[in-house]
C-alpha cells in the first residue's frame, strides 16, 4: 500500500511553500484584507510562472500536464498560507468545468489563458439563499442570452469570465439546467462587489441582462456536469482547508509555548494541551479524508461522490475548529485585528458555505453512502 | 498514491492467504463475524481451549508471533508483513485474543530484559499456544499514575516476596505466567523505587477474583498476592529500573497497527436505514443524517489514517505517535452512538432484553460497555496529553511529586 503522495509530489509541495511563505507572508496578505487591493496580483503572476495555476492543466492547453494530486499539494500551501487570490474560482471551478465540458476551441481559447494568469474564471451558480439544486436556478438562458442576479459569485468583481448555470426547461427535472460560458468583459453584464466575512477573497452580484452567451456541455447537461466540477471542487478545497487548519493549529501551539501566566507557559495547563490535542485530533482525521478524496480525484474512480463528501464534511468541520479554537488559544490577544488568528477564522467559515454549506454535503455524504451500500 | 501491495509483499499476502483458507477452524467463522463489539464468546465451545488450538495450529505453521525472531518461536517478519498477517488472518485473530497480552507486550519485555535462559524456556512455549500470559501492572490506587502502584516486593535472601493488589487483569484465571511490576524500595521518588519480575500465576499466595463490572460482565480480575515467592532469576532489569523497563511494555502496546477498531458507525447506520418514525425513515430525516454524515467521517478518518500508517510501514518508516488517536476517537464514539441510537428508539430504548424494538439491545450493550474504552489502554486525558506532549511538543505536565520520597506522598485527597 502507499497511500502518500510521492516524494516528487511532497517537493512541489515544499517548493510551493518556500514561494508562498516568501511571497504571501501575512503581511501580503492583509493588503487585500485592508481593502486595498482587490486581490494580489503580484502572486498570481507568480503563481502562473510557477506553473501552479496549470498544473493540472493538459501541455496541449498550455498547462504543465501533472495531474490533480499535484494539484492538491499546491492547493494544501494556498490553504496554509490563506492566500488572497482567486486560485479556487479559476482553477477548480472555472478550468475543471471546462476540462470536463468544454469544447476544443472553448479549452483552447481559455484554459492557456488561466495557466498563463491572464484570465480569471468562476463559477456563477448561486442565487441567493440556499444550496446547490436545480430549482434554486432561476436565471434563464433563451437564444442565447442570459437575463438573471448571481450572488454571491466568488471572486466575480475580478474575473474575467463565467461558468453560468442557467434554466433552459421547467419540468421540474435535473435536465433543465444547462451550463454557459460568459465573456464578463462583454455587454449585457453588470458587476457589484459585495461585502463578505473573508475580504481576502472577494464576493459579488452579477446581473445579466440579454447577455450573450456560449454552451458550455450539451443543453440540459448542466447539472451532472456542475456536480462533477462541485466533486472536484471538494476535494480541492479540502486540501486547502486541511493546510489551513494545520496553520491554524500550529499558531495555537506556538502561542502556548510563548504565552506566560500564572507563572508557566499556558501550554503546560492540560485545559489547553487537551483543546489543542482536539484540534490536532480533527486536522489529522481531516487530512486521511482528504487523502482518500485525492486518489479518487486522481484515478476518477467510482467512489469520487462518496470520498469528496466525505472529505468536504471533515476538512470543513476540522478548519472551522482549528480557527476557532486558535483564537481562544490567544485568548484576548486572538481577537485583536492586528493579531492574523481571525484571518484563518474568516476563511474557514466562508470556506464552510463556498459549495453548499456542511449541512448540504452531509446530506449528500447519506445518499451516496445509501447507494452504494445498495449497489 | 495507490492501494495494493508491493510485489514482496503480494507473494507474503498470497501464502498467508492460502495458508489461513488450508488451516482456519471454519466452523467458527460466523460466530466470530457476528461479534464486532468486546469479548468474543463462542457457543459451544470454551474459549480458551479453542485459541491455545489455533495458536499451537499457527506456530507448526510459522505464523505465530510474527515480528518474533524464529529462534524463540516467531517468523523474523517485518512490520507491514505483520498487518498483512493480521488482515489474511481476519477473523481467526479474534480466536487468540488469550495471547495478545503475552505476544504483544510480556513477551517482548522479556525479550528486551530477560536472561538467554529465560527467553528459551518462556518465548517457545508462549508461541506455540502452551502458555498464557498475563500483565499485573495497575492496582486500584494507581491507574494512569502507574508509577503510584503500592504493592511491595521485599528481598529475602535469593528470593523476594510480594504482598499487595493487582487490578483489571485480563485473563488472570487462564494464565499460566505474569508480568508484575513492584516498589523495592519505598524511600525513593516513586519511578526510581519499581522492579520488574515475571511469576508462575500458580504460586502459593496468587488469588484471582474475577471484578463485576459496571456493565454486568466479567471480563476482568482482581490478584491478590500474599507472601508470594519469586526466585531473584525472574526479575527483568536491576533492582529499580522497573521504570524503563515498563516502558518497552507499553510502547508495544501501542505499537499495534491496523487493527481496525469498532466505532458503531455500520450498526448506527443500518439501524437508521430500517427504523421507521412518525414521518419516515429515521435515515431521511435530516438532523438524523447530519449526525450520522459527522460520525462516517470520523470513521473513514481513522480508517484513512491507519492506511498512512500502513504505508509507512510499507515504506520501513517508523509510524509516530499519531496512532494514538485510534482509540481516543473510536472509544467517545461508541457512547455517543449508542446513546443517540437509544434517543431515537424512544421509551423502548430503555429495554436491554433480546427485544425487536431495539435490535437485540445491541445499543444497550455498547452504552453499558463503552466507558471502558474511554479508560482501558490510557483513558482519553492520558492520550490527549500524549498528543499534546510528543506530536505537539507541549510542556509535560507539572509533577508534585517528581522529587518526593513515595512513602511521603499524599494518599489521601481529604
Amino acid at each position: 500500500m502507499n497511500f502518500d503522495f510521492s516524494d516528487d509530489q511532497k517537493q512541489l509541495r515544499d517548493q510551493a511553500r518556500k514561494f508562498l511563505t516568501e511571497k504571501c507572508s501575512p503581511k501580503a496578505v492583509r493588503i487585500v484584507l485592508d481593502g486595498k487591493a482587490p486581490y494580489d496580483k503580484e502572486l498570481w503572476k507568480g503563481l502562473a510562472e510557477m506553473g501552479f495555476l496549470g498544473v493540472a492543466i493538459p501541455e496541449e492547453f498550455g498547462g504543465a500536464g501533472a495531474g490533480h494530486l499535484e494539484l492538491c499539494v499546491i492547493a494544501e500551501e494556498m490553504g496554509r498560507a490563506n492566500a488572497p487570490v482567486p486560485f479556487s474560482s479559476t482553477v477548480y471551478l472555472a478550468a475543471e468545468a471546462l476540462l470536463i465540458a468544454g469544447s476544443d476551441a472553448q479549452k483552447k481559447k481559455w484554459l492557456p489563458t488561466i495557466a498563463s494568469g491572464e484570465a480569471i474564471g468562476t463559477l456563477a451558480l448561486f442565487e441567493g439563499k440556499g444550496n446547490p439544486a436545480p430549482k434554486n436556478v432561476r436565471l434563464t438562458a433563451a437564444n442565447g442570452v442570459l437575463n438573471g442576479v448571481k450572488r454571491p459569485v466568488a471572486d466575480g468583481a475580478i474575473a474575467d469570465f463565467a461558468v453560468v448555470a442557467a434554466r433552459t426547461g421547467s419540468s421540474g427535472r435535473d435536465g433543465d439546467i444547462s451550463l454557459f460560458l460568459v465573456d464578463l468583459k462583454g455587454g449585457g453584464v453588470e458587476v457589484k462587489s459585495l461585502t463578505n466575512l473573508d475580504p481576502t477573497r472577494g464576493q459579488a452580484e452579477i446581473s445579466f441582462r440579454d447577455c450573450k452567451a456560449e454552451p458550455l456541455g450539451g443543453a440540459g447537461e448542466g447539472w451532472s456536469i456542475l456536480c462533477q466540477v462541485l466533486d472536484r471542487a471538494a476535494v480541492l478545497c479540502a486540501f486547502e482547508q486541511v493546510g489551513g487548519s494545520d496553520r491554524a493549529l500550529e499558531m495555537g501551539r506556538d502561542y502556548a509555548l510563548d504565552r506566560i501566566a500564572f507563572g508557566r507557559q499556558i501550554g503546560s495547563f492540560q485545559a489547553v494541551k487537551h483543546m489543542l490535542a482536539d484540534m490536532y485530533v480533527s486536522a489529522t482525521l481531516a487530512r486521511s479524508n482528504s487523502y482518500y478524496g485525492a486518489w479518487a480525484l486522481s484515478t476518477n474512480a467510482a467512489e469520487l461522490p462518496e470520498a469528496a463528501a466525505a472529505a468536504r464534511i471533515s476538512a470543513t468541520q476540522a478548519f472551522q475548529h482549528c480557527a476557532k479554537n486558535n483564537i481562544q488559544v490567544h485568548g484576548g490577544m486572538g481577537f485583536t485585528w492586528e493579531f492574523d488568528c481571525h484571518m484563518y477564522y474568516r476563511r474557514a467559515n466562508a470556506m464552510a458555505l463556498g459549495l453548499g454549506s456542511l449541512s448540504y454535503w452531509e446530506d449528500q455524504l447519506i445518499d451516496r453512502m445509501r447507494k452504494k451500500n445498495a449497489a | 498514491m495507490n492501494f495494493d501491495d508491493t510485489p514482496q509483499e503480494a507473494a507474503f499476502r498470497e501464502t498467508a492467504r492460502k495458508w489461513v483458507a488450508a488451516n482456519a477452524p471454519k466452523e467458527f467463522e460466523q460466530e466470530l463475524s457476528k461479534s464486532s463489539l468486546g469479548r468474543i464468546r463462542l457457543a459451544k465451545h470454551d474459549m480458551v481451549e479453542v485459541g491455545k488450538a489455533w495458536q499451537k495450529k499457527k506456530a507448526e505453521g510459522g505464523w505465530a508471533c510474527l515480528h518474533w525472531p524464529k529462534e524463540y518461536g516467531g517468523r523474523g517478519a517485518t512490520p507491514i508483513e505483520r498487518v498483512i498477517w493480521q488482515q489474511e488472518e481476519g477473523v481467526y485473530g479474534k480466536l487468540t485474543q488469550p495471547f495478545q497480552i503475552g505476544e504483544g507486550m510480556c513477551g517482548p519485555t522479556v525479550m528486551a530484559w530477560g536472561s538467554e535462559d529465560a527467553k528459551r524456556r518462556y518465548l517457545p512455549k508462549l508461541a506455540a499456544g502452551e502458555e498464557i500470559w498475563c500483565q499485573l501492572f495497575s492496582e486500584p490506587s494507581a491507574g494512569s499514575d502507574v508509577a503510584g502502584l503500592r504493592t511491595r516486593a521485599e528481598k529475602k535472601g535469593d528470593n523476594w516476596v510480594v504482598n499487595g493488589q493487582k487490578i483489571w487483569t485480563s485473563g488472570a484465571h487462564y494464565s499460566d505466567y505474569g508480568l508484575l511490576i513492584a516498589r523495592t524500595d519505598p524511600n525513593v521518588p516513586k519511578h526510581k523505587g519499581l522492579t520488574m519480575f515475571f511469576l508462575d500465576m500458580k504460586s502459593a499466595g496468587v488469588e484471582v477474583r474475577p471484578i463485576k463490572q459496571a456493565n454486568g460482565m466479567q471480563e476482568f480480575n482482581e490478584v491478590y498476592f500474599t507472601d508470594v515467592v519469586i526466585p531473584d532469576s525472574q526479575r527483568l532489569g536491576a533492582i529499580g529500573e522497573g521504570w524503563s523497563v515498563s516502558l518497552t511494555t507499553l510502547m508495544n502496546e501501542r505499537m499495534s497497527i491496523g487493527s481496525r477498531l469498532a466505532t458503531g458507525v455500520p450498526e448506527l447506520f443500518e439501524f437508521c436505514s430500517n427504523l421507521m418514525l412518525e414521518d419516515g425513515l429515521a435515515i431521511d430525516d435530516p438532523a438524523v443524517r447530519s449526525k450520522l454524515a459527522s460520525w462516517a467521517v470520523k470513521s473513514s478518518g481513522l480508517k484513512y489514517t491507519s492506511y498512512r500508517a500502513i504505508s509507512a510501514l510499507s515504506k520501513g518508516e517508523r509510524p509516530g505517535p499519531e496512532n494514538s488517536i485510534g482509540k481516543l476517537v473510536s472509544g467517545m464514539m461508541l457512547q455517543d452512538i449508542a446513546t443517540y441510537a437509544m434517543d431515537l428508539q424512544g421509551a423502548a430504548g430503555v429495554l436491554t432484553g433480546s427485544d425487536e424494538e431495539t435490535v437485540h439491545g445491541q445499543f444497550q450493550q455498547m452504552l453499558l460497555s463503552s466507558p471502558s474504552m474511554r479508560i482501558a489502554g490510557g483513558t482519553d486525558e492520558i492520550l490527549r496529553n500524549i498528543i499534546a506532549e510528543r506530536v505537539l511538543g507541549l510542556p509535560g505536565d507539572i509533577r508534585v511529586d517528581k522529587d518526593v520520597p513515595y512513602n511521603k506522598i499524599p494518599t489521601k485527597g481529604r
